[in-house]
């Protein structure tokens, strides 16, 4: 019998109209969950070609270096060595994945050119009759450096003597004209006079890595209709398709991916990062051609979970009331965009998380340093924010000694209330949750607590 | 030695969708000649379950049973666009095209099945079972594989639908921040129960408890995985993972597998305990919010807030590792 939560079908009892379904709301068994126990689930690895060809990357050894020289010959003396590509094969070499939806500058290119910013940027890709050779072939390229100051922490980069290492001039990413994404509402300031209590903290965290099963791969084959046939595991097939062909530079139709059974996903495979080169490869040999991160690179040059620094300063009422909230956020993009920006967004739409504080202010930054570039993951934006709001939630809670769901109650969003990015709550339905894993545990609430619902307007309850 | 026990709480909400650049899906449908119904998309399914949800979704507006759906996923060249599967958005879009695909699909079988039996397809009804039948004279009947084979070689009619699902994209306003960014809001109070050994600094998480509003649970089982695959990946990040231990101070002794890449083993698995609560969303399919990514937030400071409650050291950097908790420790004493 599999697993399943129990429905506590006595909450919003009229809103559900549980209705007359047939499949809705029943126990199916995963359409995949066989296939995966028994062995037989297909990944694209599990394809076999003839003649097939694997590509290994040689990267920067530095955080920030001009890069000098780049000698291949050789890479190319070792057996089994079919091609080496530069960024002088790469049609279209700048780019940022973003620019599908409109987001500027293309700040990163798929092989490096005259500078790296990061440790790992790829520099040269090895095209090789088997794995081994085209590791080896990777490994004899010889790069010279002269290395540069390097920016590791996002206070730093964004202070006013810290090298500028973008070329678009800024060390974070530009929101229309500001430096960061703003949110303003109601008078942080006014908030803050009036309040009772002042608490500010601060919050951070490391990057995390993805850590799926199977690492970021494709196998591109060369179709007879002179179209690439991309066997993917990416989690977005028309993102990657739509990307690779602008890096191509080739007509979209020319185009075909094919996907669908990913080994773990969690944000980690929509940066587009294996298949340009392995069609650029591709193209060059004539060959189908493999291009899949080993367990190291996964972890140490594919995008990570960003690591963020947020600091909360709140405006609190003895009552409980928190009447003013500024948050100044940094987001860690490493070198370049990718997902960061859009991630950085939904941080400051997230913002002050689920209650209603009259006043807020936010800044979050985007910002760019010498580390592997982050990218999307899991919940960005989102789920550090938490832990640092709900941190911040206990601790003032404790320190005006109130028990920690009360406050939570006192101060939870309610249908009608206008949130901090103007725009007015609906479905709302933090109370319940609250009230509901105070039941799970046993936790007392008051009555007065109890009887409180998410869609009785703010003004009758206390 | 002493292993201190703590309680700690959390609750979050978390947006469906993102759809600052256009956040839409498609979902094409036909029937087969006997009566199957494959659904064409060009979505992935992670392992999250999508096939199987929206083939719940196709099934239950088409009024046919589970057997007769198909699905088939992630190829560009047959299925139509989809922005892919992130931001929680994959149930609530793609379930959204599928059922509005399912339902122009529906209209035409039972306009043909209307034409077979010579009645009004408004008098039409669907029984799950695989029939389409007279409402109020259930003998009057004809079974799916009859009505596709009367559209395909006696009516000529094709058995199809297209869906869509889009929300348009809004901008930011650059000033205030003012934004329409999502469709709908999911929501999650997290209980965390803790154990710290004051001696090795190591944290054990005993157990977490759940409550989830999640709008509607389409498939329950695939929920419950949700909400206990999410909570193991909140502990993990709780309180094992980093690819950089020294962040910001170092770059170096990054992990490059998994015996240094630390991850909870069955031993670190906390008990779960978890109860569903659904406020159907207006705009999501069957009135179901995304699940997806929201169920690794809430453990995260739940732990951290009981690792105050049981020991009194307040930690602000994710990971919680041994040493930050003997460090907070020797603070405390001093």
């Amino acid at each position: 019998m599999p697993r399943v939560n129990p429905i506590d079908t006595e909450y919003f009892k009229d809103e559900r109209r549980t209705g007359d379904f047939t499949v809705i709301g029943k126990t199916v068994q995963r359409s995949d969950a066989l296939g995966h126990v028994t062995g037989r689930t297909e990944f694209f690895e599990d394809r076999t070609f003839p003649d097939l060809a694997h590509v290994k990357i040689h990267r920067s050894a530095h955080h920030h270096a001009r890069i000098d020289d780049v000698d291949v010959s050789e890479a190319l003396r070792v057996p089994g060595v079919l091609r080496v590509i530069t960024h002088r094969d790469v049609p279209s070499n700048w780019y940022v994945v973003l620019r599908l939806i409109g987001i500027e500058p293309n700040d990163e290119p798929v092989l490096a050119e005259d500078r790296v910013l990061y440790k790992g940027e790829p520099i040269v890709a090895v095209v090789a009759d088997s794995e081994a050779a085209a590791t080896e072939g990777a490994a004899r390229v010889r790069v010279s450096y002269t290395e540069l100051p390097a920016v590791l922490d996002v206070e730093e980069a964004l202070a006013p003597d810290a090298p500028i290492i973008k070329q678009a001039g800024t060390n974070y990413f530009v929101y229309e004209g500001h430096h960061c994404r703003r949110l303003r509402f109601g008078d942080v300031e006014r908030g803050f006079a009036e309040a009772d209590h002042i608490f500010e903290w601060r919050y951070s965290s490391a990057p995390i890595e993805h850590a799926p099963t199977e690492t970021t791969g494709c196998v591109v084959v060369p179709q007879s209709s002179g179209r690439l046939l991309i066997h993917s595991n990416t989690q977005a097939a028309f993102f990657t398709l739509d990307n690779t062909a602008l890096i191509l530079e080739r007509p979209f139709s020319d185009l075909q991916v094919k996907g669908g059974t990913v080994g773990g996903g969690f944000g980690g495979k929509v940066d587009v990062m294996v298949e340009p080169l392995a069609c650029i490869a591709a193209t060059l040999t004539n060959r189908p051609v493999k291009f899949v991160y080993s367990r190291e690179e996964e972890m140490q040059v594919s995008s990570p979970r960003a690591a963020e620094r947020i600091y909360i300063k709140d405006g609190v009422m003895d009552d409980g009331r928190i009447v003013a909230r500024k948050v100044m956020l940094y987001v860690d993009a490493g070198a370049y965009s990718r997902h960061s920006p859009y991630g950085t967004t939904k941080a400051c739409a997230h913002l002050p998380g689920p209650y209603t504080i009259p006043n807020v202010y936010a800044d979050c930054h985007c910002v760019y340093t010498n580390r592997t570039p982050s990218s999307a993951m899991r919940g960005f934006g989102v789920t550090i924010a938490d832990f640092a709001l709900e941190s911040q939630m206990d601790r003032v809670a404790r320190a005006i000694g109130m028990d920690p769901l009360q406050f939570r109650l006192r101060n939870a969003y309610r249908d009608g209330d206008m949130k901090a990015h103007r725009k007015i709550a609906e479905g709302t339905a933090l109370i319940e949750v609250i009230q509901r894993a105070a039941a799970l545990v046993g936790h007392e609430l008051p009555e007065e607590y109890r009887a409180l619902t998410s869609s009785t307007p703010r003004g009758d309850q206390p | 030695m002493t292993l201190l026990r703590g309680r700690g709480y959390a609750s979050v909400n978390y947006p469906t969708g993102m759809n600052l650049g256009g956040d839409p899906s498609q979902a094409l449908i036909h029937a087969t000649t006997m009566g199957a119904f494959v659904i064409s998309l060009s979505s992935v399914d992670l392992g999250q379950g999508l096939k199987t949800v929206v083939a719940q979704c196709a099934a239950e507006t088409l009024g046919m049973p589970m057997e007769n759906v198909i699905v088939d996923t992630a190829d560009t060249d047959t299925g139509p666009h989809c922005m892919g599967t992130f931001a929680s958005r994959g149930t609530h879009r793609v379930g959204n095209a599928v059922i509005m695909a399912a339902r122009e699909a529906r209209d035409v079988m039972l306009a043909v099945a209307a034409d077979e039996l010579e009645v009004d397809a408004g008098d039409l009804e669907t029984d799950g079972t695989g029939f389409v039948r007279l409402k109020g004279s259930p003998e009057t009947k004809i079974h799916i594989a009859d009505i596709t084979l009367a559209a395909h070689f006696k009516q000529g009619r094709t058995i199809s639908g297209r869906g869509i699902f889009l929300k348009e994209r809004n901008y930011p306003v650059p000033e205030t921040g003012e934004m329409d960014p999502d469709s709908c809001q999911a929501h999650a109070c997290t209980v965390a129960e803790v154990e710290v050994d004051d001696e090795t600094g190591v944290v054990t998480v005993l157990s977490l408890h759940n409550a989830y509003e999640i709008g509607r649970a389409l498939n329950p089982a695939m929920a419950a995985q949700q909400v206990e695959g999410g909570g193991w990946m909140g502990v993990s990040h709780a309180v094992f993972e980093s690819t950089e231990p020294y962040y910001p101070a170092s770059r170096d002794h990054g992990p490059v597998d998994f015996c240094e890449y630390l991850m909870p083993g069955p031993a670190e698995i906390p008990v779960q305990s978890s109860v569903i609560l659904e406020r159907p969303a207006s705009n999501g399919p069957f009135g179901a919010k995304g699940i997806g990514e929201m169920t690794a937030n809430a453990p995260i400071p739940a732990i951290a807030n009981a690792i105050f409650d049981a020991c009194g050291v307040r930690l602000t950097t994710m990971p919680f590792t041994p040493e930050s908790v003997l460090r907070g420790l020797d603070a405390l004493r001093a």
